[in-house]
């Protein structure tokens, strides 16, 4: 405790420190006052920030509200169990419903099991260089080429250069490309986010790269990566430039893959675009609206349970 | 087999062996797993394989924008394709149009909205309204399309005159369509700001506001300009949203009201009975959007490379 | 039940704290704390982890209420006016009350903003007075001849214990009567801690600092006064056991816990 001591004396003296103070609090002192109080910029831009989340907020409840009012009247069992007839697509809509959920269950079935194993590869055999650099650069650009563009590429090469037509087989190729970029990217993350001691307790019991890939990882990502295929599997529902010149735009009841169809997005984007049947349009809005917020909400409940 | 042994047994033929030499891997197992591996560097490469097989077959298609039209007419301001006039620039000039726009309504409310969440709101308010965002984000383009016809249109009729249809109907569509990507990115790079330095700025007695526009916005900056970038792609690619609002009318827009046309737009209109060198024009466009979308892919990946050193 | 031992008088005070507690929403975290920290002097906080030391530090200059749901009981003044009193702006109190935290945590800046970021939120906006003040401050936290040739270099890349020395530097330059050190040493290299305790100690004088730390020896080194905090059961709120002059708790503990807590330590 002396030697402290004699520290504070020795500074005291030789008065450095002391002169240091006296500088920083005279060129402090010159400082000059704000023209508004920092408390009342304060609270105005806090509501500022308010503000710009309030109207996202209010945004989303008037777009389902909207829909929802306006839609629940014209939605019953005759509406979704019956055909369209007419020029004015009275009755039902029912030949979309089984188009949309047809291609959509096709697409995913197309693309889950690829977008799976290259996100395995990625996340647990890829050695990290340029080889895997320019793989994720072809995934984030695969997701976000515009959807217009990938029904071009569709149409050109599914429908008309392999010669499958406008049907169910060349939307699904289409919607399952601009599926997989983004369950590739959930499933890495969600193998990424399994604790690297949970391998290394398989590997040390002597089990191989695939057997701890298959038996470990995998199934304590399951619960994440049902969570990107969920989302995936909302995105393909919605979309409507990718199929609109890939499925075709008939109204059809499709059987085999190579039939054609016309999916719920097409047949609200018909009816609003020709005015002539509001009803239906509405109607289909909130069908889509509530099948798709119905996965998104089913996935954000997947993803919590498998926190 | 082994099952049929008792565990006893079988322990004691192991620790009866005297010496066991490390067992070299056998033929299958190291075939096996070699295989699996080439086959999920397959799916991998396959991202790699599509990009270029979209590229090159919608060239492909595109090619005789070079011979037939020529890059002069192809790069010009008229489109009249009964006239054989395929100049896309009024398209582009639209699309830009409307991009700049939704840009301009869209960032603050998104980067806003996010600042807000991760920084100012409650426990219990960010768990009501980060839902909200994600929900915005799977609503599909086809019900703001349509929300955007029946609701947003008749309210720019009554403000500027006319039907509605026009850049400014698009604006507000695509405004909060790019909403949902930019919060949520921005949230991750807000996120990602070390708790630390927001401690310090307060506890060197910065308020709220000071410390989010002196130490947090300044330091999560590149990962906002991510954000708003991805945003930027999202309005520019957008088709039936836009296509459903903006009225369709290939020309250089006279005022933000009157119809104009996109890129976009224009090809999801005349698709379905183009044919000959107007269907070769559109295929041209959707390779100028595909570079764009990659460029701007490739412009956040530079950028994230830099920030790393 | 505190202990004292030739504990500061209320006059000679910095800080005056009496019948103190503290929740975090339902968890009652401290009871009954009182005691003056003296004024000028380093007062070091010691005891377990969970002892509800750093909580009743960041009492101090009220970051705890940036928590949501904590509460307090009790008086806490800082030269004589309420700290918790109706209407006092935290953010003032904490420009006059700077505080170091464990980890390191410099701006992503160049070290001048750094240095400069308080006196510019005081409005401070003349060159050559900020200029004036990033070198004094620097030099008073011994790290001017480290990085006067590189004040425009990201504050982050700089070593641990330079970091944590610039974080010294820029609670310095808004010239704080109190300084709070959360654990300032715990988290960089052992040259380091040696040039941050002599800095604390150069400081004492003109400067009321209090410590928080799990080093048994830097409290018996540094510091002119120690506090023992302790929570004998878990669940139960911690509070205030031991309190004096560093030398008496150290050679001649009064309170049986804190002879078990400070021999335990020393083996």
């Amino acid at each position: 405790m002396a030697d402290n001591i004699d520290i504070h004396e020795a500074v005291g003296a030789d008065g450095q420190t002391e002169t240091s103070a006296r500088r920083i609090k005279r060129a402090l002192a010159n400082g000059k006052k704000e023209r508004i109080s920092k408390n009342a910029s304060n609270k105005i831009m806090l509501g500022v920030f308010r503000l710009a989340a309030a109207i996202t907020t209010l945004v989303l409840v008037a777009i389902i509200a909207y829909v929802v009012i306006n839609g629940l009247p014209h939605v019953n069992p005759t509406f979704i169990f019956t055909w369209p007839h007419g020029v004015n697509a009275e009755g039902g809509i029912w030949p979309t419903i089984v188009s949309t959920v047809y291609v959509t269950a096709l697409a995913m079935l197309i693309c889950t099991p690829i977008a799976v194993l290259a996100a395995v590869y990625l996340a647990e055999y890829a050695k990290q260089g340029r080889l895997v650099n320019i793989i994720r650069y072809a995934a984030d650009t695969l997701a976000s080429v515009p959807s217009i563009v990938m029904g071009l590429f569709g149409y050109a090469l599914f429908v008309e250069a392999m010669g499958l037509g406008l049907s169910m087989i060349s939307a699904a190729l289409a919607l399952a490309l601009l599926m997989l970029p983004i369950i590739m990217r959930t499933t890495e993350e969600a193998i990424r986010s399994v604790p690297r001691y949970i391998r290394w307790g398989a590997y040390g019991l002597g089990a191989t790269k695939w057997q701890v890939v298959s038996k470990i990882v995998l199934p304590s990502a399951f619960g994440r990566i049902a969570t990107g295929i969920v989302l995936g599997i909302g995105r393909a529902i919605g979309e409507t430039a990718v199929v609109l010149y890939t499925m075709g735009q008939a109204v059809n009841m499709p059987f085999t893959p190579f039939d054609s169809g016309r999916p719920m997005t097409v047949h609200l984007y018909l009816l609003a675009n020709d005015g002539i049947n509001m009803n239906a349009a509405y109607g289909t809005a909130l069908l889509l609206m509530a099948i798709i917020l119905a996965f998104n909400l089913f996935a954000r409940w997947l993803s919590r349970k498998s926190k | 087999m082994a099952d049929a042994k008792s565990p006893e047994t079988a322990l004691a033929e192991n620790t009866g062996a005297r010496k066991r030499d490390l067992a070299l891997v056998s033929r299958s197992t190291y075939l096996r797993e070699k295989g699996l591996q080439y086959l999920f560097f397959v799916c991998a490469f396959l991202a790699v394989v599509t990009v270029l097989l979209i590229f090159a077959f919608t060239m492909m298609q595109a090619a005789p924008v070079f011979t037939d039209i020529g890059l002069a007419n192809f790069f010009s301001f008229t489109w009249a394709p009964t006239e054989g006039r395929y100049g896309i620039m009024s398209l582009a000039a639209g699309t830009a149009l409307v991009t700049v726009g939704a840009l301009v309504i869209g960032v603050p409310l998104g980067v806003g909205t996010a600042v807000y969440l991760t920084e100012i709101a409650s426990a219990r308010v960010r768990a009501l309204i980060s839902p909200a965002v994600d929900l915005l984000a799977g609503i599909p383009s086809i019900i703001y399309g349509f929300f955007g016809m029946v609701i947003i249109r008749p309210f720019v009729a009554d403000l500027t005159g006319g039907l509605g249809f026009g850049a400014l109907t698009a604006w507000f569509v695509l405004a909060i369509m790019i909403v949902p990507t930019i919060t949520t990115l921005t949230i991750d790079a807000l996120n990602s700001i070390p708790m630390g330095i927001r401690e310090a700025s307060f506890a060197m007695g910065a308020t709220k506001w000071q410390t989010i526009y002196k130490v947090v916005l300044p330091a999560a900056k590149f990962g906002i300009v991510d954000a708003v970038v991805l945003g930027m792609g999202r309005a520019i690619g957008e088709t039936m949203a836009v296509l459903m609002v903006v009225g369709n009318a290939p020309v250089i827009p006279e005022s933000i009201s009157s119809p104009v046309s996109t890129l976009t737009s224009q090809i999801a209109l005349d698709m379905s009975y183009s044919s000959g060198l107007h269907r070769t024009a559109l295929f041209g466009m959707g390779v100028v959007l595909f570079i764009v979308s990659a460029s701007l892919v490739g412009f956040v990946r530079l950028l994230s490379k830099m920030r790393k050193g | 039940m505190t202990v004292y031992r030739n504990a500061p008088e209320a006059a000679q005070s910095a800080i005056t704290v009496s019948d103190f507690n503290f929740w975090y929403g339902d968890f009652h975290a401290l009871t009954d704390v009182d005691l003056n920290i003296a004024k000028n002097k380093i007062t070091a906080f010691i005891g377990p982890s969970g002892c509800g030391k750093s909580t009743f530090l960041r009492c101090m200059n009220r970051m705890n209420d940036l928590i949501e749901g904590t509460r307090i009981e009790g008086a806490m003044q800082l030269d004589g006016s309420d700290i918790y009193a109706e209407g006092v702006d935290p953010v003032d109190l904490r420009r006059r009350v700077g505080m170091i935290f464990q980890q390191p945590n410099p701006f992503p800046k160049s070290i001048y903003e750094n240095v400069a970021f308080g006196p510019r939120l005081q409005g401070v906006t003349s060159k050559s007075d900020l200029d004036d003040i990033v070198e004094e401050s620097l030099k008073r936290a011994n790290l001017w001849k480290e990085v006067s040739k590189q004040l425009s270099k990201d504050g982050l890349a700089l070593s641990g214990g330079q970091q944590q020395r610039l974080c010294i530097a820029r609670v310095l330059a808004v010239q704080p009567d109190v300084l709070l050190m959360d654990e300032p040493c715990s988290a960089i290299d052992p040259t380091s801690v040696q040039k941050v305790e002599d800095l604390m100690v150069e400081l004492a004088p003109e400067m009321t600092i209090i410590i928080v730390t799990h080093n048994m020896q830097q409290a018996a080194r540094i510091s002119d006064y120690t506090a023992f905090f302790l929570q004998e059961v878990a669940g139960e709120p911690a509070t205030l056991i031991e309190y004096g002059r560093t030398d008496d708790i150290f050679t001649t503990p009064m309170d049986k816990r804190t002879e078990d807590y400070i021999t335990g330590r020393f083996g």
